[in-house]
């Protein structure tokens, strides 16, 4: 049945008629909150167009939907997103630069019930700490690396890490990456498919809904799979950086999916479980 | 617009928190989102409005970096006009 409103009311803003957001409709149902019910403040200083906060809460939520918050501890390593680490709801290690594999490694170890994930950047794991993931991952530890990448240090001034794409500019790299002169981007997941400790690698996005949704499922998978005792797992979320990318908000989807995602290409890379 | 819209959802906008990226504006499947062009927030952002035809799915929260939306699903889908004084 379909009745005309008299609950929505309409104000006018810029001389245009649009309806009155300031409150909800009697009788509507919250199907989704302003902030992640695991994040304590939803306000923080990350720049316009991130995509870190909303990697963060298809994380989080995840974890809730699979329940498991009560047995889970993260484990943050050192970049922009680690605005995070003391504003959650849930059990926060934090590690030092590029150290959080190891970090979750002894924690999964002491307690082998809990549910341990490490939240890392680009620059974080693959400049600062890359054999600590590499081992982590050949040893099969069953913890779940969640890798933010960006192909920037955004929190340190933006300047280029490991897995910055050939042409990408950044802060020393003003007229883009040279492979002859700054080296070839590493592609962290697709070295990782090839050890055999390795239970599931996913790569995924935050640049569109779609996108997000996909992350989510990937997420899911991971964190189901070291439940269930499988192996390392292994989720990189390609994030935007607008401003380390010296580009407008608008045009930061587009530039994931032109440029980095045509290096660091999206899909699952492999998964054990679903042979 | 013109004539009444079918809405099955709603949001609550933190104006606020907006830091007006523009990411939910593409994200809107029924693309009932679009940017203020001259109003801003206090603190000089412009900011999400909202037209009839919401369909309360979720895409715009699930992709604000700011979590800046608060989505409803309506009780029963509605027929919504901006059109007018006073509407609907």
């Amino acid at each position: 049945m379909i009745h005309r409103s008299d609950e929505l009311r309409v104000v006018t803003v810029d001389g245009r008629a649009v309806l009155d957001t300031d409150g909800a409709p009697q009788g509507a149902r919250l199907v989704d909150d302003f902030t992640p019910t695991l994040v304590d403040e939803g306000h923080h200083h990350l720049c316009p167009g991130c995509g870190e906060p909303i990697a963060m809460r298809s994380v989080l939520e995840t974890l809730e939907e699979i329940d498991v918050v009560s047995r889970s501890i993260g484990v943050f390593g050192i970049g922009c997103y680690t605005a995070f680490s003391n504003n959650l709801d849930c059990e926060v290690a934090q590690a030092l630069h590029g150290r959080a594999p190891s970090v979750a490694t002894g924690i999964k170890r002491a307690k082998p019930d809990t549910v341990v994930f490490t939240i890392q950047g680009d620059g974080d794991m693959v400049n600062e700490g890359l054999q600590e993931v590499i081992h982590a991952a050949a040893r099969g530890e069953r913890i779940t690396c969640v890798m933010l990448n960006n192909g920037v240090f955004g929190e340190t001034g933006g300047h280029i890490t490991a897995t910055t794409v050939l042409g990408q500019r950044t802060k020393n790299t003003l007229d883009g990456r040279d492979g002859r002169e700054h080296g070839y981007p590493i592609r962290l997941s697709n070295l990782l498919v090839d050890l055999e400790g390795v239970a599931f690698v996913g790569r995924c996005a935050v640049n569109n809904a779609g996108n997000v949704a996909r992350t989510r499922k990937m997420l899911q998978r991971a964190f189901e799979v070291q439940v269930a005792d499988v192996g390392f797992s292994f989720v990189e979320i390609l994030t935007m950086c607008p401003t380390g990318w010296f580009i407008d908000t608008l045009e930061a989807p587009a530039y994931l999916d032109e440029r980095l995602a045509a290096t660091h290409t999206l899909g699952v890379l492999k998964d054990v479980a679903a042979g | 617009m013109s004539g009444p819209t079918l809405t099955r959802g709603h949001v609550v906008i933190d104006v606020e928190a907006c830091k007006g990226c523009d990411l939910c504006i593409d994200a809107c499947p029924p693309g009932v989102l679009t940017m203020t062009t001259h109003a801003v927030n206090r603190r000089g952002y412009r900011y999400p409005v909202l037209a009839p035809g919401c369909t309360g799915c979720k895409a715009c929260s699930q992709i604000c970096p700011d979590f800046v939306f608060q989505v409803y699903k309506l009780a029963e889908p509605v027929e919504v006009s901006v059109d007018g004084e006073g509407a609907p």
